[in-house]
């Protein structure tokens, strides 16, 4: 165990500290962007400046736009903590930067590297994931959204849902069935989709949140080149699976539980009944000490993980674990906030006396909804319970015979 | 920069796991149980030639000049085995209360016997954590009067006892005027005791005077609760080992029952709670050694988290395992009464969220 700053480590904490400083304006400009409804400009102009210091796409390789340094645990942490403590944005994140770069730079061919990468962590590149369909939810592997071959493309015909950022995407990455012989698992290939492409519609799919944060893709002979499979064809499964270990870690971001169990300790501080403090109520603060028990943990798990990755060595079962955690104590933390505020807790939709714009409320339904997606927690107890402990598969149903 | 644990760690694991499980199996165990002191003579030799007694002191005194996470390391291995041996009280709280507060004369005197085994010493902080009317000690006329309940290590050769807010005295066993009653737990492979002090004269001041002790008081009990979580990750490692060893072997209704979603279920929510568990016990060894700012709230989180799903892991493993997980005769009883004692020693689980509520200003 060494987490000692080195003088080089304070001096890069000192620098990020300053230039947060004065780049604070640049950073609030690109947020109010965001809010005004796809004025893009301030969020890539931030992005482009993280690029260039550092402060994102840190450990992606220069040739691929990338800032190229070498891995450091340490520095994560202090941007984490840095960026945490000055409340910025860390720029452009989601499912192109955190789920698809990861992947193509592990499966990609040289080609889809150079091409996809660089646009993609400046942000000018939007991707969406075609994951689950209607009958291809926690059973991934039976997509039916089928690709035909015809000459150097394919074409595609079927159905994708809760495809978040579909609305604005540039790009999918789908998982689709290529070789209808073949067995369940091994007729899937991973495509490079252009939402551009002639014969997409894409639906809003509101959510219990009242918000469309999730689409239905529709696709009608939608044509690819061939040359947009990342890996080889039937791999799909393979590197889907890549993406989804990337989508599970982000997804229980250590760094997010954090700042969310500092604003339900904040929000504790204020909210009174009958002039007493939301913290000062024992069972209360006992959840909230539960809580932050878990926090810890998990920012420490975190850390662990990314060691046993710089150094190349398998983390075994632990490694599974951390989507399943996570996403639940994301959960909790919000349920205690609106249990803490009472009844005001709520009050929505711009209601008067509504905290922090029902925001609360958004998150304990929008990670009810995360414990489901990027596989359920049950699907995440099996993955445990067979790929990390060994226990058995559950036997395959055997269909009655006719009678 | 590295978040994990050394090659040297790796290896002392690796060798004391390996020795524990050849020369301490359950029946060697549950004879040793079985005698009125439940000492291992043999085990806590052992157990200084490997330097894990003196893991905590420093080298020109007998010690190894290791660190805290050095003793979790070994803390999690005997919890493992549910060793009867009293790290906890002799080498982890005992050496920081003399490392952090000692005198140099008692540095010299004590610190090299308690790295070579020549000596024990039992805590008896209980009344730090849990104070009950009529116990607790005074001094009166430079005697020691006073009681505690469920003192650490009850067959030591001295005891550790906390006075007022600052005074640690170190009371041997011989002393006049000091009465040691053995209480029996559920957890017979360790033994407390009640120890009562009537006008002891022979008592020895950590530092040297009455109250010279409160810094060293603070950091022997976060040392303490970090060694028993580390206990308590140990004892759920084997419990959850055996309950998926059993649910492979096990079957009813023609298959085996971890191919059973209800079963498997229980196993992945167990390991779901211990690995994230393991990496905050050992960042709560490492404050300890290195980030002093944080080493308190970090112990208190650590005791606090690891017995709350500690609790969890031996009742899900237990249920695990059905009927034979209820009877004496299979040995899974042993980790789930390991645990269960750990949990209540050094401050409750909500005991311990307290004080990490009281260090944040949040009380």
């Amino acid at each position: 165990m060494d987490l000692t700053m080195s003088p080089r480590h304070d001096a890069f904490r000192a620098e990020v500290r300053a230039f947060l400083e004065q780049n604070r304006g640049k950073a609030l400009a690109s947020l109010l962007g965001v809010e005004a409804g796809g004025v893009r400009e301030g969020v890539l102009a931030w992005q482009k400046l993280l690029i260039e210091r550092g402060y994102a796409a840190r450990t992606i390789p220069k040739q691929y736009g990338g800032y190229g340094a070498e891995p450091d645990l340490l520095e994560r942490v202090i941007l984490d903590e840095e960026f945490g403590r000055a409340g910025v944005s860390r720029g452009v994140g989601g499912q192109g930067p955190d789920m698809l770069v990861p992947t193509l730079l592990e499966h990609g061919s040289e080609e889809q590297k150079r091409r996809w990468i660089a646009p993609t962590i400046c942000g000018e590149v939007i991707w969406c994931q075609g994951y689950s369909e209607p009958g291809a939810g926690s059973d991934l592997a039976s997509v039916q959204t089928r690709a035909v071959e015809d000459g150097d493309d394919f074409v595609i015909n079927g159905q994708k849902i809760w495809t978040t950022t579909a609305q604005l995407s540039h790009m999918m990455f789908g998982l689709i069935r290529t070789e209808p012989g073949a067995a369940k698992h091994a007729g899937l290939s991973y495509l490079l989709i252009p939402m551009d492409t002639p014969g997409i519609e894409v639906r809003p799919l509101r959510t219990m949140t009242g918000h469309a944060e999730f689409n239905e893709v529709f696709f009608t002979n939608v044509r690819v080149p061939q040359a947009n499979v990342v890996g080889r064809r039937g791999e799909g499964w393979k590197i889907a699976n890549t993406t989804l270990k990337h989508e599970r870690n982000m997804l229980a971001s250590s760094a997010q539980l954090e700042s969310a169990l500092l604003r339900c300790a904040e929000l504790m501080k204020t909210e009174r009944a009958g002039g007493i403090r939301a913290i000062d109520r024992p069972l209360l603060r006992d959840r909230l000490l539960r809580l932050q028990s878990r926090v810890l943990a998990m920012r420490c798990h975190s850390m662990r993980m990314l060691t046993c990755g710089l150094k190349r060595e398998s983390p075994g079962v632990a490694a599974l674990v951390t989507k399943l955690a996570g996403c639940e104590v994301s959960h909790q933390i919000a349920g205690l906030a609106i249990d803490a505020m009472g009844e005001a807790g709520v009050l929505y939709d711009g209601a008067k006396h509504v905290r922090a714009g029902g925001g609360w409320q958004i998150h304990y339904m929008f990670s009810l909804g995360l414990i489901i997606g990027g596989g359920t927690a049950q699907i995440q107890k099996n993955i445990i319970a067979e790929r990390g402990l060994g226990l058995p598969r559950e036997p395959g149903v055997v269909k009655p015979e006719k009678a | 920069m590295d978040f994990g644990l050394s090659e040297e760690q790796r290896l002392l694991e690796t060798n004391l796991r390996r020795y524990l499980e050849t020369e301490r199996p359950v029946p060697r165990l549950r004879q040793i149980m079985a005698t009125a002191e439940g000492r291992d003579d043999g085990l806590w030799q052992a157990l200084a030639e490997m330097g894990v007694l003196g893991v905590l002191g420093p080298e020109d005194e007998g010690g190894s000049g290791l660190g805290l996470l050095d003793a979790a390391v070994a803390a999690e291995q005997l919890g493992r085995a549910v060793a009867p041996a009293p790290l906890l009280g002799t080498a982890v709280m005992a050496a920081t209360a003399l490392a952090s507060a000692g005198t140099p004369a008692q540095r010299k005197e004590w610190l090299p016997k308690i790295a070579s085994g020549a000596v024990r010493v039992g805590v008896a902080a209980t009344e730090l954590f849990h104070p009950r009317e009529g116990f607790g000690f005074r001094t009166e006329a430079g005697r020691l009067h006073g009681r505690a309940l469920m003192v650490l290590d009850a067959a030591s050769d001295a005891y550790l006892v906390p006075v007022g807010a600052g005074g640690l005295a170190l009371v041997p066993r011989s002393a006049e005027g000091l009465e040691v009653t053995l209480l029996p737990t559920i957890d017979r492979t360790r033994r407390f005791a009640e120890i009562a002090a009537s006008g002891v004269a022979a008592v020895e001041w950590i530092g040297g005077s009455e109250g010279a002790a409160r810094a060293a008081i603070r950091r022997m009990i976060d040392a303490g609760r970090v060694a028993v979580a580390a206990d308590v990750l140990g004892a759920c490692e084997v419990a959850i080992e055996r309950s998926v060893a059993y649910a492979q072997q096990r079957v009813q209704f023609g298959r085996p029952i971890g191919s059973f979603q209800a079963v498997k279920h229980l196993c992945a929510e167990m390991i779901a709670e211990l690995e994230p568990a393991r990496s905050l016990v050992w960042y709560a060894a490492h404050a300890f050694d290195a980030l002093p700012d944080e080493a308190t709230l970090l112990a208190a989180h650590a005791k606090a988290h690891l017995c709350e799903i500690g609790t969890f892991i031996v009742r899900t493993a237990t249920e695990v395992h059905g009927g034979i997980g209820f009877t004496d005769e299979h040995d899974l009883h042993l980790w789930f009464k390991r645990v269960g004692v750990d949990r209540q020693l050094l401050g409750t689980p909500d005991g311990a969220r307290e004080d990490a509520a009281r260090l944040q200003g949040w009380m």
